[in-house]
């Protein structure tokens, strides 16, 4: 399992990398998603991989059997302020996109 | 009031004012003039009645511990020299606001101008009652600004902008050279605070460092006071209002400078460096300043370098190492203050009721202006240092510490000589201006008829030159005990002894000073006589002018600084991304290289073929969306939401519920937010493919960030699995674990770690969530979408378009969205009652503010996909903005309700009670803090996502100037309204 969700960080963060070095505006908002699709799995897996265990006390189950709450709750809050960046960033791109006529990312083709 | 409170209410009084002025409408001169002139009189009272605690060497002191522990702290302290000088600035500063009302045009908006004043003045008395090091050099940029401010007041002339900056460059640079001798006193003396640095005058001399620090303190001083070799800012400054340089040039800013060298006086004089330093840069500029100010054509002018060269003559006996040549320098200092002050002011009446300040042009002005005349007169006699005038007494002293200086047979005659020489010039330069102004023959054509000024415009001048009168004829009776006090603050307990007369007998300094008399009047009678008192340029004016060396070194930092930017910077997006990939990747490859070996112990779950199966699609996903993103937007958003609900699948099956649930209301969330922006872009077809040689190299770009892509990729990937196949070890889980129940009182732990132990953290995410909401609503209202994006889309203009205003009495919309508009609304009252429940549940089990907040706001964007923004705001009223206070102040709230009880910030407050009908009621302000995320959360969302919907509406209505040639394409549909 750890191999499997340790390859699926790997895809989703190339993907991301590859998307955000490209020239459209659209190609980037979409990488910087699947790129913080790839930190949130990365970060949530620090706190190692543990099925039937959510961090919710029932009083009966051993403490230590309990999955990490610590980078879930980091998690969480990084997933809600992502989606605020993702909003600022489209707006920025719709207003240079108004302004500049471009969705070019420098606001300008290339002159090449 | 205790003394302390004083003390800060002296300190604290002209910034007050200076806010309650900058409110004034901009025509309330007669307010803004009263208002300062209280201020200002108000600080100087106060500073008065302190006079007692400080008369007998006593210090008043006030603090406030800020960084103890790194020596920072607000810490006052008012003694004989700070009382003088606090005195000075804010009874000097009164006058001054009393002369401005009457000098400003009504057409200056003064508010303004009184606010930097009060300002200026409030960073002045920071200067003077500074306790500690590095708060001084705080003060002393401030006034760096403030006097910017005020000396580019007339910011439409080009003069005054070019002087406040060359001043602001100045003066700003030699504080940053303070500040740095500053932070090396504070590590030799191992404290920051005045009263420490006075006590340890010995180690700071003897220590290594000294003549840095000498050096980087003197650089700082100098430029405050306009000392050679930073003397030519001052005559540039000039540009300012004549109450700016009578205030700023006269009485304080520029003593700054030398008040610094006296305050320090008894740590760092005494060694053979400050006496070269401090007398060499003293000494020409008072001979530079007293040559300079004889050749100036304004009267500003003349006063400004005459300026220059009385501050050379307190710097040169601050230079001097003698205990006399300290009081002596005290002295002139005040006595400068109030001639040249009420010099400036007669200055500003003449350029006031005659229209011009040109030396060549004025004459006669006596016959018309008499009082002013007399005014000007006298303080021009305290300045040439005429017996019976203040100026007088401080220059006796100042010759004859001149004469027993040295024994270096050198200086024993050479200083005397260039004392009594800058005094004839002294006298030549005083007796051009009073004469060339106020005698001679009456000047013709000028700009006004020059008349006397209402008598209170001349009323603050006469009160200086009164002072000049009374301490120049009964020095002992008025001055006497002041300059005890503040030369005792110095000095401690070796003052030596002096006398304040009049007359000491016929004695050498007496005998310079006719000489300067007799050889001043000469002098200027040659000079009018032989050219008509030509206003020639004056000798070596030019090779000792700064300004020249100024702009150069300006214009070459400037261009050093395009060069390097060229060079080392793009505004190119993808050039620097780049770089950020390399240096993350290059950053975690030099740390894991210098890693100790990890432990081989390895912990692995057994592969679930589902789970496998399920990424197969999630990473086919990821790369369909990387490859489809330039030109199937749509397809690529649908690949980015697989891909994140299978992440979301992840979360859930490793133990993650509450993260599973969040990810899945912020696809929704951000997936309706892309669909909505999609509009927005422009067409990208792929047979709009470039030429093959552009082609090929993008091919080259391509295969570099593929590469770097890949590296990043792997690395991360590498990075993950090396760390979750080794065993954990105990961190701060346990503790959230432990005490999430009893301290907490919640079962679910990540809620809890949320709402309550970093409760503090979520109070800040929540804020930028408000705030990026906020921003998104404002930057929307600004933007007018492209034009070629106005035309409706297809399918709503065969829909009939969903904007146009919907009658009332329809009860659902129009068009194809009847079925899916009444399973909508049915939608949003189960979305409320879910939110809620998960609202509820939250702090025992997975849900939670965010969570419900996030389902709550799909249920609104619902209604507005499915009803059109029209016809669901004419139905319900939504007001994001309000919920996005509201929680705001819940969550805040919820933190401050701890401090009823003694508890810090965000503590949680608990309730049980047994109520009738309901059971055991547990209630927790932690459940109010999550209110509030929840409310935060559902305005939030809400906000962006109506902003953008908006926009579509807005184009619509209301057509860009440039689309005026645009005419909407006739639908089908139209024809049914």
């Amino acid at each position: 399992m750890e191999m499997v969700v340790a390859l699926a960080i790997g895809v989703l963060a190339a993907s991301g990398i590859w998307l955000l070095l490209r020239p459209r505006t659209f190609q980037v908002i979409i990488g910087m998603s699947l790129l913080s699709y790839a930190v949130n799995l990365f970060i949530f897996s620090m706190g190692r991989l543990k099925v039937d265990s959510p961090p919710i006390l029932d009083g009966a189950t051993d403490l230590s059997r309990l999955a990490d709450p610590v980078p879930q709750s980091l998690v969480l809050t990084a997933i809600v302020i992502g989606f605020a960046t993702t909003a600022l960033f489209l707006v920025v791109i719709i207003a240079t996109r108004g302004m500049t006529g471009t969705d070019h990312v420098d606001g300008q083709e290339r002159d090449s | 009031m205790s003394r302390s409170l004083v003390l800060a209410v002296i300190l604290l009084l002209p910034f007050v004012g200076s806010l309650c002025a900058a409110m004034l409408p901009r025509n309330a001169r007669n307010g803004a003039a009263t208002l300062a002139g209280a201020f200002a009189l108000a600080t100087a009272v106060l500073a008065a009645t302190l006079y007692g605690d400080v008369s007998d060497g006593g210090v008043v002191r006030a603090g406030l511990a800020w960084l103890p522990q790194w020596g920072l702290s607000l810490s006052l302290r008012l003694d004989g020299l700070a009382w003088v000088f606090t005195l000075l600035v804010s009874g000097v500063g009164t006058l001054v606001v009393f002369y401005a009302r009457y000098y400003m045009s009504p057409a200056d908006p003064v508010p303004r101008f009184f606010s930097f004043l009060l300002a200026f003045m409030g960073a002045m008395l920071g200067i003077v009652l500074s306790g500690n090091l590095i708060q001084l050099a705080v003060f002393w940029e401030l006034t760096s600004f403030t006097s910017f401010m005020l000396i580019a007041y007339w910011y439409h002339r080009g003069e005054a902008r070019r002087g406040a900056g060359m001043s602001l460059t100045v003066t700003a640079a030699g504080g940053l050279c303070l500040l740095a001798a500053v932070l090396l006193i504070g590590e030799i003396v191992g404290s920051y605070e005045l009263d420490d640095l006075l006590a340890a005058g010995d180690t700071v001399r003897t220590h290594a460092w000294y003549p840095t620090l000498l050096v980087l303190l003197l650089i700082g001083a100098f430029t405050k006071s306009a000392q050679f070799p930073f003397h030519f800012w001052l005559p540039h400054a000039m540009a300012a209002p004549t109450p700016v340089s009578a205030y700023l040039h006269s009485a304080t800013m520029v003593k700054a400078g030398v008040f610094l060298l006296a305050r320090l006086w008894p740590v760092l004089s005494g060694t053979d460096l400050w006496f070269t330093l401090v007398c060499g840069a003293g000494l020409i500029t008072l001979l530079l300043g007293a040559v300079a100010a004889l050749f100036q054509r304004d009267i500003k002018g003349v006063l400004a370098y005459s300026t220059i060269s009385h501050l050379g003559l307190v710097t040169l006996l601050l230079g001097m190492n003698s205990a006399l040549a300290l009081i002596a320098a005290v002295f002139h200092m005040m006595n400068h203050a109030t001639f040249k002050a009420s010099l400036f002011m007669a200055a500003g009446i003449v350029d006031h009721e005659s229209g011009t300040r040109n030396l060549k042009r004025l004459g006669g002005l006596a016959a018309v202006m008499p009082i002013t005349a007399t005014l000007a007169t006298v303080a021009a006699a305290a300045m040439a240092g005429v017996p019976l005038m203040n100026g007088f007494l401080s220059k006796e002293m100042f010759f004859a510490e001149t004469i027993f200086a040295s024994a270096n047979p050198w200086l024993r005659f050479g200083l005397p000589s260039v004392a009594t020489l800058a005094g004839v010039f002294s006298v030549a330069y005083s007796l051009r201006l009073v004469h060339r102004t106020f005698f001679g023959p009456m000047s013709q054509n000028l700009p006004r008829e020059p008349h006397d000024p209402t008598r209170w415009m001349l009323a603050p001048s006469a009160l200086l030159v009164a002072a000049c009168l009374l301490v120049g004829i009964f020095p002992a009776r008025t001055i006497g005990p002041f300059l005890d006090g503040a030369a005792r603050a110095v000095l401690g307990s070796d003052m030596p002894g002096y006398s304040l007369a009049v007359w000491h007998g016929l004695t050498l300094p007496l005998i310079m000073s006719v000489v300067a008399l007799i050889g001043g009047t000469l002098l200027y009678l040659l000079l009018y006589r032989r050219r008509d008192g030509a206003l020639a340029p004056a000798p070596f004016s030019k090779p000792l002018d700064g300004k020249r060396s100024f702009d150069v070194s300006m214009v070459v930092l400037m261009r050093t600084a395009d060069r390097l930017l060229n060079t080392f910077s793009t505004r190119r997006l993808q050039p620097q991304l780049a770089l950020i990939v390399l240096a993350a990747v290059a950053v975690t490859t030099y740390t894991i290289w210098h890693q100790r070996a990890l432990a081989h112990s390895i912990v692995s779950t057994p592969l679930n073929p589902t789970f496998a199966l399920l990424w197969v699609v999630g990473g086919a996903c990821a790369i369909g969306a990387a490859m489809q993103a330039k030109f199937h937007r749509l397809a690529a958003l649908i690949m980015t939401g697989g891909a994140g609900l299978i992440t979301c699948l992840t979360f859930a099956w490793f133990s993650a519920p509450d993260l599973a649930l969040t990810q899945v209301s912020v696809e929704v969330v951000t997936t309706v937010l892309l669909v909505l922006g999609l509009r927005w872009l422009p067409k990208r077809l792929e047979s709009e493919e470039p030429d093959r040689g552009t082609w090929s190299r993008a091919r080259v770009r391509r295969m570099r960030d593929a590469v770097l892509a890949v590296i990043g990729g792997t690395g991360l990937a590498a990075i993950a699995y090396v760390i979750m196949t080794r065993p954990r070890t105990p961190g701060i889980a346990e503790y959230f674990l432990t005490n999430a129940l009893p301290e907490g009182g919640g079962r679910n732990v990540v809620n809890v770690i949320l709402v309550d132990f970093r409760g503090f953290d979520t109070l800040g995410e929540i804020t930028v969530v408000g705030i990026v909401a906020l921003a998104v609503y404002k930057l929307l209202r600004r933007f007018r979408p492209a034009p070629e994006s106005m035309p409706l889309p297809r399918a709503q203009l065969a829909d009939g378009d969903g904007f146009s205003p919907v009658p009332s009495g329809d009860s659902l919309p129009r068009g194809t969205m009847r079925v899916p508009a009444v399973l909508g609304r049915l939608l949003l009252p189960v979305a409320g009652v879910i939110s809620v429940f998960f609202l509820l549940r939250g702090h025992n089990a997975p849900g939670g503010g965010f969570v419900g907040g996030l389902v709550l706001a799909t249920g609104f964007i619902v209604q507005y996909m499915v009803s059109g923004t029209l016809w669901i705001e004419s139905r319900m009223n939504i007001h994001p903005q309000y919920a996005i206070a509201l929680g705001l102040l819940c969550a805040a709230g919820a933190g401050v309700a701890a401090w009823l009880l003694p508890g810090n910030f965000l503590t949680s407050l608990e309730w049980h009670a047994a109520l009738p009908l309901l059971g055991e009621v547990h209630l927790s302000s932690t459940l109010l803090f999550d209110l509030g995320v929840y409310l935060l959360v559902v305005g939030g969302s809400t906000l962006i996502l109506i902003a953008l919907a908006h926009q579509s509406l807005r184009s619509y209505r209301r057509p860009v100037e440039t689309s005026s040639t645009h005419v909407r394409p006739a639908a089908p549909g139209e024809g049914s309204q």
